[in-house]
């Protein structure tokens, strides 16, 4: 700590140089920091800690295709399995097509196996009681200004009404919020009553999209998985049951290999910036042997050459990783409040701030290593003589 | 307190200095708007007419001397030259591979439809997976007037039905959703794009596949020959086919086999037309849509396939792009600090050629090139690694249907000479500011520098 001034005065040696490397430092860190934010938000998705004690059963033949509503009673006799609730997809459209976010039609008790989503209790009641009535989340909800009392038309894609028309009006009764800030890109979501959808639809009634399973045991989830597959073995509607968690991350690696591409980027993004602050590096600890000699003709050891160097390098990444990944954080913000959940990022957080400066002190020892060496090393006659 | 007269007296000083920051945009804004706009045609001109400058007057060859100085000096600062290099490589390279994901993309979906076939499904539906035709509609569809007729007098549509299979992917061993359409007899004549590389067309009336050349890529157990099981029932795959477009993430079967194994019964997803001519379909699309027995939307194939790219293919772009520029940013800071050391490294010379009269221009031009010279390099770099690596890697994403569509980075050379261009603008960036120092600089301090 007393050689701070030290270091301070060798990065204040060359104002220019210092900071142009911390610009390049700071771009680096704002895109590690944007970066690692999307990428843990498509792992919240799938790393729900809360869904760990759910399962989800769908057909085995794909996802798009119902189940019959007579599982439902079977399920509920599975040992392990504490409650049961099914839901169907709706693919419902709010104004435009680019608005887009999931909806589902879900039975009366389908939010009391989410205890992740805070809905009060009058407005839970008032969803089991309002016919036409929908929750949607608080994200959402802010998206487009909605109050509860307002009335939502969805456009359908999938299930007109008897009668053919594709309008749905659904009646906002609540809007719940995500215990977990960090689970608030998941808010983006519209629930609406089973029974409504079930009566009211053209075609499909008494078919269900998928079941849902709370289980007493999470170390039994494979047993009971099994049990409930066991149900429709051989028969025309065969089941497949999995965890929610490896559900949504089978789902969401369909899309993209998400960590492959951040992978890739980061990788040539710090590739390149090791070299450059390297090379900074270098050059700044050869203008400097002369002075170095000195320090040390004054007394430094060598040891605290090389580690006075290091520091220097160290300290130049961590401010720049600072700086940026304050960056990425308002950016994140700002991108939230402009987009809601159109982008999937999750708040620029203690886990990125963790994983961004353990990042900028390896890179710091890594691109100054070599100089620093050669800082220790140095022999002071040859120094001072200039050979 | 500041009197009234040092306000004054410091205004000319603020004038000043805001003409001469004006003058720098000017540097920059100019030059850059011109790179980033201008055809390689343009750029080549520019390039030419530099070079004759150079060859035939005086200033230019002061700048020929200058420069070749300069380049010759390059391999005594190789580590530095070769950041500047390696970090604007690392930008184009990102960035010309993000773009060609887009592209790729892009043109996969879009080489799907055309404008004189149409694609009908109900109305609101937005997708295939979404729609349900029943028999009915189907058949009153292909009886508009404005659709083809084949040469034994059947109109050339495809009722066609879309669903998903779960198959393990290659890639991960994961379930996947993979596309079945089942097609209609005159689906061959809607696609002529589509031809069998292995095998044979699937037989109607059977249970048999024909799987797309992405698909086969992509998922285990449906290389021609192997089976599979639908809802319960087992298929044979007993060809391959590539249709260089969408299709190729496909399996194909009889849509009313494909029907019955799903229990759709005589009902369809959507019915394929192919129109007498592309100005057919205005009349065409009017016709179904002011028929009181129908409730149905009307879209050429080209405004379906094209739909459905659009959005990704922009959100890749701009994420793209956004990446790009951010990376750009750091790599020019980069090249600002070899660039300003290398002029630093030759003060003297430089001081030295301003006394013997060499004009400024000649300096700060003679930088300018050494700098493009090596973003140059660094753009030709980087898009070659994104070429090597990159062109025609196949990736997949979930499409419209939520299934997987395969498509392939497509690496063009309208993409490459955009890396190369921003190579140069960062180059320019990089250059221009210890261009302007190495000429200001007064000469008898440049002379007295170590």
């Amino acid at each position: 700590m007393k050689y701070l001034h030290l270091i301070w005065a060798a990065l204040m040696r060359r104002k220019a140089r210092t900071l142009f490397t911390l610009f390049s430092v700071l771009a680096a860190f704002l895109l590690f920091g944007l970066l690692d934010s999307v990428r843990s938000a498509f792992n919240t998705a799938s790393s729900n800690v809360a869904g760990v004690d759910r399962l989800i059963s769908v057909s085995k033949v794909s996802f798009a295709l119902s189940l019959p509503k007579s599982l439902y009673a079977r399920i509920q006799a599975v040992p392990g399995v504490t409650q049961v609730s099914y839901a169907n997809w709706f693919g419902g459209i709010y104004q435009d097509q680019r608005n887009f976010f999931p909806s589902e039609a879900v039975a009366d008790n389908f939010l009391d196996l989410y205890p992740e989503w805070e809905l009060p209790e009058a407005q839970r009641q008032a969803f089991r009681h309002t016919r036409t009535g929908a929750v949607v989340g608080q994200s959402l909800a802010e998206r487009f200004g909605w109050k509860i009392g307002d009335k939502i038309p969805l456009q359908a894609t999938i299930f007109p009404q008897k009668g053919g028309s594709n309008t749905w009006t659904f009646d906002l009764v609540g809007i719940f919020r995500a215990k977990n800030p960090e689970q608030r890109g998941n808010e983006n979501i519209f629930f609406f009553n089973w029974d409504y959808f079930d009566e009211a639809r053209q075609f499909g009634n008494g078919n269900i999209g998928w079941y849902a399973e709370r289980i007493a045991d999470r170390t039994q989830t494979d047993k009971v998985a099994q049990a409930i597959d066991a149900l429709s073995t051989e028969s025309d509607h065969e089941t497949k049951t999995q965890t929610e968690q490896s559900f949504t991350a089978a789902l969401v690696s369909q899309f993209a290999d998400i960590g492959l591409i951040v992978g890739a980027i980061m990788a040539a993004v710090f590739f390149t910036l090791i070299l450059l602050t390297g090379n900074t590096m270098a050059q700044a600890v050869r203008e400097r042997i002369p002075e170095l000699a000195v320090m040390k003709t004054l007394g430094f050891t060598s040891k605290s050459v090389l580690g006075l160097l290091l520091a220097e390098s160290v300290v130049l990444l961590a401010i720049g990783a600072a700086v940026g990944l304050v960056l990425a954080g308002g950016t994140v913000i700002g991108v939230r409040a402009k987009l809601g959940a159109a982008i999937p990022l999750s708040p620029v957080g203690g886990a990125i701030w963790l994983r961004g400066l353990a990042l900028a002190a390896v890179i710091g020892l890594i691109v100054g290593v070599l100089p620093a060496v050669r800082g220790m090393r140095l022999r002071i006659v040859d120094a001072l003589s200039g050979r | 307190m500041p009197s009234p007269a040092a306000k004054s007296s410091s205004r000319p000083k603020w004038v000043a200095q805001a003409r001469a920051s004006a003058t720098l945009v000017g540097y920059f804004a100019i030059p850059i708007g011109v790179l980033l706009l201008s055809p390689w045609w343009l750029l080549l001109g520019i390039v030419a007419v530099l070079a004759i400058l150079i060859a035939t007057t005086r200033a230019g060859r002061q700048v020929w001397s200058v420069t070749r100085i300069g380049i010759a000096t390059i391999p005594q600062r190789l580590g530095s030259s070769s950041v500047v290099v390696v970090g604007i490589a690392g930008v184009v390279a990102v960035l010309v591979a993000m773009l060609s994901m887009a592209q790729g993309f892009a043109v996969t979906l879009k080489e799907t439809g055309t404008d004189d076939t149409a694609i009908v499904m109900r109305a609101g539906a937005q997708t295939e997976l979404n729609s349900v035709i029943d028999h009915d509609t189907a058949t009153l569809v292909s009886q508009a007037p404005q659709v083809v007729h084949g040469p034994n007098g059947q109109a050339i549509a495809s009722p066609e039905l879309v669903v998903i299979a779960a198959l393990p992917k290659k890639a991960t061993g994961l379930d996947a959703n993979v596309e079945v359409r089942g097609v209609g007899e005159r689906a061959w004549d809607l696609r002529p794009r589509v031809k069998i590389v292995e095998g044979r067309r699937f037989k109607p009336g059977l249970r048999e596949l024909i799987v797309g050349k992405g698909a086969r890529e992509q998922f285990v157990g449906v290389e021609p020959g192997a089976t599979l099981k639908l809802n319960g029932q087992i298929w044979t795959v007993v060809g391959e086919f590539d249709s260089n477009d969408s299709h190729n993430s496909e399996l194909w079967g009889d849509t009313d086999i494909v029907g019955s194994t799903y229990r759709r019964g005589s009902s369809t997803t959507s019915v394929t037309v192919r129109l007498t001519s592309a100005s057919a379909f205005d009349a065409f699309k009017a016709g179904l849509k002011t028929d009181p027995r129908l409730q149905v939307d009307v879209n050429t194939t080209r405004q379906y396939y094209n739909q459905q790219s659009d959005t990704l293919a922009q959100i890749i772009r701009v994420l793209g792009t956004t990446v790009g520029v951010i990376m750009a940013v750091g790599a020019v800071f980069g090249a600002l600090n070899t660039m300003y050391a290398a002029v630093a490294v030759r003060t003297r010379e430089i001081a030295t050629l301003r006394a013997m009269g060499f004009r400024g221009t000649p300096v700060i031009v003679s930088v300018m090139i050494e700098t493009l010279l090596l973003a140059f390099l660094g753009g030709s770099l980087g898009a070659l690694v994104a070429w090597l690596v990159f062109n025609g890697y196949t990736a997949s994403t979930l499409g419209a249907n939520f299934s997987a569509v395969v498509f392939s980075f497509d690496v063009t050379p309208a993409l490459l000479w955009n890396g190369l261009k921003w190579a140069l603008t960062m180059g320019l960036l990089g250059g221009l500011l210890p261009a302007l120092r190495a000429a200001r600089m007064p000469v008898t301090v440049g002379l007295r520098e170590l």
